[in-house]
């Protein structure tokens, strides 16, 4: 298995990390060897495995239906990059 | 169980296509707080006023699960006849947008809490049974606000985390007003169950409609498109039968449909490819980390069983064999459970000796009229179901007629009082002493004796002028049945 | 007292509690120390004055019941502290001042400790030698040049050259225990759900677990036993039996059943490592230890899997950095650009590698072929584990297949940095605790570790059998304080 070029740009589209073709080429290589040493798992047949779900063996424990968060909005924007005392503000959504 | 007499196709030329329609509706789940976070759910606040760190993704923080929340997926479920799941996994599915502030949502993929069940729906040419694949849940993301500034959009985390059920029913919807039918009822059954309030301008109530287009009789799928995110019952059918359109024309034209994202503009009442969201569809689910898989026991989901309600189709079986209800009007009076709640109340509050039907007649007809006019709901009804009780016992017994009745109906509208009173202290008790009534009637003979002359003589018509004469002699009270009889003995 | 920084955790407590020296003293001592070493370039943030004033605070009302009276510590850069900068290692944090304290971190505060300062780390704790961090290069004490190990190599070179007497870091595939074994300190992993993961900034949520590190195993298990608690605000928590581990320490494993798990026996493995092994099943056996051949067969599974694991659940949990609530943002024409520029920019290399490894490995006709594969494969790793332990109490192995490497040697070759985790990374993929104990040194004087691994939720047994492999060791660290001008 080799990932190309098409491949590295679009999981860079869906990852969200813009990737400029002397990026992608890097990329490239290092998944690909990366990938060679991972496809050991190939020789493994594991059809009838159960998958792990979780390394915790105990159950989901469930918390009760109380408010206990306060208006805490001054937090909650304190660190946003541009300023604004009630929202969340980004450059412009086209729908 | 379809009689199908009423089918919706769409004719062009020789063909003629049947609309296959799958709906996956997003119910708000009724909580105090959130999914996974233990901030509000209360609709209207000031933005970002209901977030918690959990909600805004900050590092570190951790999703904690709400039990309340489990619970009213799993009754939906039994609502909805539905094989519950003794263990669903929650998964993420990625994916970035404004609103989305952890770049996933935490969803359910391939084990939903809820499986596969049923919601009957009442047509009028009979019932249909709708399949339900599944109901999961998941979070609901916040709200991006583009048009306060116009080169910025505004991210308002509110909703960011509240709970959500998604309810996927099967391709078995063929048509606008199945839609419409399936959606209230859903609706219904979840009020009846107070697992979601079901108020769609609030958006607690809102469905990505799946419609594809096949010639009548054909046993294949088309290629469906997907209209996301409708909040209207209205649009939902404008949508349908724009698109159920669209796709038709094409075909005729010999071109294929693209299976794609679309977005109704209710301005235009026209669906619209939404771009957008094309790269976005790989959502890479997997399941979540930080949570383990959520189990339920048998003990817990028969708890939840025995704490279900009468729900609409039992409530209704039970009006139709209890009162002696047509199917007609038990369908309108367990549709909404307020509805049922007043018309439950009022049967009760009348009592031993009551008149079911006259109780159907004045909900269904005066007071609908009163909250239609008023444009209010039935829980706000300006007569509590007590006095109106009261009021239709009071016709029963005959202290007052029916058309006394209406006029103290209206004077009950303006702060709800007491039907007894008004009639005490407006003395609009019925005159039902018969020797009172002989004298007022004798009197009334007495001053039309030519009129009394004409009917003995054959002109019947004229009877009905005598009791209009008494009725108005007495100021309307008089007993009318009273009135009969006394005139009839004496002309 | 001049050699205050030299004191191990338990003579500074025994200290302060018999008066012998302030809070105020000892802190001061290690912001001097601090101060001098900044060519080990350990913190990111130095909280000094801070950590002065509660030192005052706490000598004019001294709590002396308390675990960690008075005792000064710099904790890794990947916990949150209340108003204190926050950054994971990394620029898309470089500004972020967390509002909240990780459960980790309060628990030492609550027992009386006081904050340093943040600790150099690879970025989000993704790196074996501390190369991928923003704020650069950490100097191993031991020489210059040297990688002290990673991801916590900040807070393993702040306990070897003795700038915190003890501290936490945290290990999703070897990030204590790797680092320890380098800079030739004790290290623990703890059994995954021991401590809360509530605010620590995650790298891979079902590996991911934080720890103690510190001079000796005494101290080790002091500090496992004020973070290991259980938290309701982390789904993943468990709720167990915690021993008082430094109370009920011993150094009498007489009969404890060791197990020598022949497939860590790796091709090309140094001489020196497989020498080091064979001195550490021996000073087992003085301790009355008695040592039983195992086997785990899926081991040389175990990274390929990781590989796919950890960076599947990266990926996920590195998405909330986007440029909108916190952290930098770079300039961009639309939300999309402005998403790709600030993620291009704000992470690094190894960072936005570990991305596009996960990404691909959850996307659409890949999931089943890796992700689920990896899934099941873990599975067979951790039966292994529970079959072996139903032979033996603990498992003995080398740290890792070699001791700390030159700054640059290995930055341009991800694989062959990826298989310093060889060792460690079976032990995060079952969920198990494993404690890493400086053992002896290589031809040029690094230090060299022994890993012990054991049960889940049996940290005491592995800290008993380090405590008296301790003793029979007596381990010297080659440190000459060659940075301190």
């Amino acid at each position: 298995m080799s990932i190309d070029l098409k491949t590295i740009k679009h999981i860079s589209k869906l990852s969200r990390v813009s990737v400029d073709d002397q990026k992608a080429e890097k990329l490239a290589n290092d998944l690909n060897s990366i990938f060679k040493f991972i496809e050991k798992l190939n020789e493994l047949k594991t059809d009838k495995v159960e998958p792990l779900t979780s390394v915790a063996e105990t159950s989901l424990k469930l918390r009760s239906d109380e408010v206990k968060s306060n208006n805490i909005r001054e937090q909650i924007v304190k660190n946003s990059p541009q300023d604004n005392e009630d929202y969340f503000v980004v450059p412009k959504v086209i729908e | 169980m379809s009689k199908n007499k009423s089918e919706y196709l769409i004719s062009r030329k020789d063909n003629q296509y049947e609309v296959v329609i799958g709906l996956e509706v997003h119910a708000q789940v009724t909580s105090e707080s959130k999914l996974f976070s233990t901030s509000s759910t209360k609709f209207g606040a000031e933005p970002n006023t209901q977030v918690s760190l959990v909600d805004a993704a900050f590092p570190g923080m951790l999703p904690v699960i709400n039990e309340f929340c489990v619970k009213q997926a799993i009754k939906t479920g039994i609502g909805l006849n539905a094989k519950i799941n003794k263990r669903s996994v929650f998964d993420r599915k990625n994916y970035f947008y404004a609103d989305l502030p952890q770049g996933y949502q935490i969803s359910q993929f391939k084990d939903p809490i809820v499986g596969e069940g049923n919601v009957i729906l009442d047509m009028p040419d009979g019932q249909k049974k709708v399949g339900i694949e599944r109901l999961h849940l998941e979070q609901d993301a916040g709200k991006s606000i583009h048009d306060l500034d116009p080169q910025n959009t505004f991210v308002d985390l509110n909703r960011s985390g509240v709970a959500l059920m998604e309810i996927v029913s099967k391709p078995d919807l063929r048509s606008p007003e199945e839609v419409s039918v399936y959606i209230k009822k859903l609706r219904s059954i979840m009020r009846y169950l107070g697992t979601c309030d079901g108020n769609m301008q609030e958006g607690s109530l809102r469905a990505d409609v799946n419609v594809s287009v096949r010639i009548k009789g054909s046993k294949d799928l088309g290629t469906r498109c997907e209209i996301k995110n409708v909040n209207s019952i209205k649009f939902m059918q404008m949508a349908i039968e724009y698109e159920a359109n669209r796709q038709v024309d094409l075909i005729e034209e010999g071109n294929s449909i693209d299976q794609e994202t679309r977005l109704f503009d209710t301005k235009k009442n026209e669906t619209r490819s939404m771009r957008s969201k094309e790269d976005a569809h790989d959502y890479r689910y997997f399941p979540d980390p930080d949570l383990l898989p959520l189990e339920v026991s048998d003990e817990f989901i028969n708890k939840l069983k025995s704490d279900i309600p009468e729900l609409p189709d039992d409530k209704k079986k039970r009006f139709i064999d209890e009162f002696k209800l047509s199917p007609y009007e038990a369908n309108i009076l367990v549709s909404d459970i307020d509805t049922a709640k007043y018309f439950e109340e009022v049967v009760a509050k009348m009592g031993k000796n009551k008149d079911i039907k006259l109780a159907v007649n004045w909900i269904t007809g005066e007071l609908f009229a009163v909250l239609n006019s008023k444009n209010i709901e039935i829980s706000q009804s300006p007569i509590s179901a007590k006095n109106l009780a009261i009021l239709i016992n009071l016709i029963k017994n005959g202290t007052i007629s029916g058309k006394i009745a209406k006029t103290v109906f209206e004077l009950m509208i303006d702060g709800n009082k007491d039907p007894q009173k008004i009639v005490e202290e407006k003395g609009l008790k019925q005159q039902s002493d018969p020797k009172a009534l002989e004298a007022l009637i004798d009197k009334i003979i007495n001053d039309n004796r030519e009129k009394a002359v004409e009917y003995k003589q054959g002109k019947e018509k004229l009877f009905g002028f005598f009791v209009g004469q008494a009725m108005k002699a007495s100021g309307g009270k008089a007993n009318p049945q009273l009135i009969n009889e006394i005139l009839k003995k004496k002309l | 007292m001049s050699d205050i920084t030299k004191q191990s955790l338990s003579e500074l407590v025994k200290n302060i509690k018999n008066k012998k020296v302030s809070s105020e003293e000892i802190t001061k001592e290690f912001v001097n120390r601090s101060e001098k070493s900044k060519e080990l370039n350990v913190y990111i943030t130095e909280n000094y004055s801070s950590a002065l004033d509660k030192a005052k605070k706490f000598d004019q009302k001294p709590n002396l019941d308390l675990k960690l009276p008075g005792i000064p510590i710099a904790v890794k850069d990947l916990f949150c502290t209340k108003d204190i900068r926050t950054t994971a290692g990394s620029k898309i944090l470089n500004n972020f001042v967390p509002t909240y304290e990780s459960t980790v971190t309060q628990n030492i505060w609550n027992e009386g400790a006081v904050l340093l300062g943040k600790l150099n780390c690879d970025e989000f704790a993704m790196g074996s030698s501390n190369e991928t961090s923003f704020f650069g290069n950490v100097q191993n004490p031991i020489d210059k040049n040297l990688v002290p190990g990673g991801s916590s190599g900040g807070s393993a070179s702040a306990v070897a050259g003795q700038l915190t007497p003890i501290t936490i870091g945290t290990d999703t595939g070897g990030s204590i225990r790797q680092p320890a074994s380098f800079t030739g300190i004790v290290g623990l992993k703890p059994t995954y759900g021991s401590c809360s993961r509530y605010g620590i900034v995650a790298f891979a949520s079902s590996l991911d677990q934080a720890g103690p590190m510190a001079q000796n195993v005494k101290d080790c298990a002091l500090l496992q036993e004020v973070i290991s608690t259980y938290d309701s605000k982390d789904s993943t928590s468990i709720n167990f039996k915690r021993n008082e581990y430094s109370k009920e320490l011993t150094n009498n494993i007489k009969g404890k059943k060791i197990g020598i798990p022949k497939e860590y026996r790796v091709d090309g493995m140094p001489k020196e490592i497989e020498d080091l092994w064979q001195k550490g099943i021996n000073y087992a056996k003085d301790c009355g230890a008695e040592i039983i051949d195992i086997s785990l067969p899926h081991t040389s599974y175990a990274l390929p899997t990781y590989y796919i694991v950890a960076p599947a659940e990266a990926s996920s949990n590195l998405a909330r950095y986007d440029g909108v609530k916190y952290g930098f943002r770079a300039k961009g024409e639309n939300l999309i650009d402005m998403y790709e520029k600030t993620r291009s920019e704000g992470f690094g290399a190894e960072v936005q590698r570990r991305i596009m490894i996960g990404t691909y490995v959850l996307s659409s006709g890949y999931y089943d072929a890796y992700y689920l594969k990896a899934q099941k494969v873990r599975k067979l790793i951790k039966n292994d584990f529970n079959e072996a332990y139903k032979k033996v109490d603990a498992i003995l192995t080398p740290s890792t297949p070699s001791a700390a490497f030159k700054i640059g040697e290995k930055k341009d070759d991800p694989v062959s940095m990826y298989l310093n985790d060889i060792f460690t990374v079976p032990v995060n993929l079952a969920g198990l605790p494993g404690i890493s104990i400086p053992a002896g040194h290589d031809s040029k004087g690094y230090p060299l570790g022994l890993q012990i691994i054991g049960k889940a939720f049996d940290e005491q047994n592995i800290l008993n059998i380090a405590y008296a492999m301790e003793e029979k060791i007596d381990f010297k660290n080659k440190t000459t304080d060659w940075w301190i001008k």
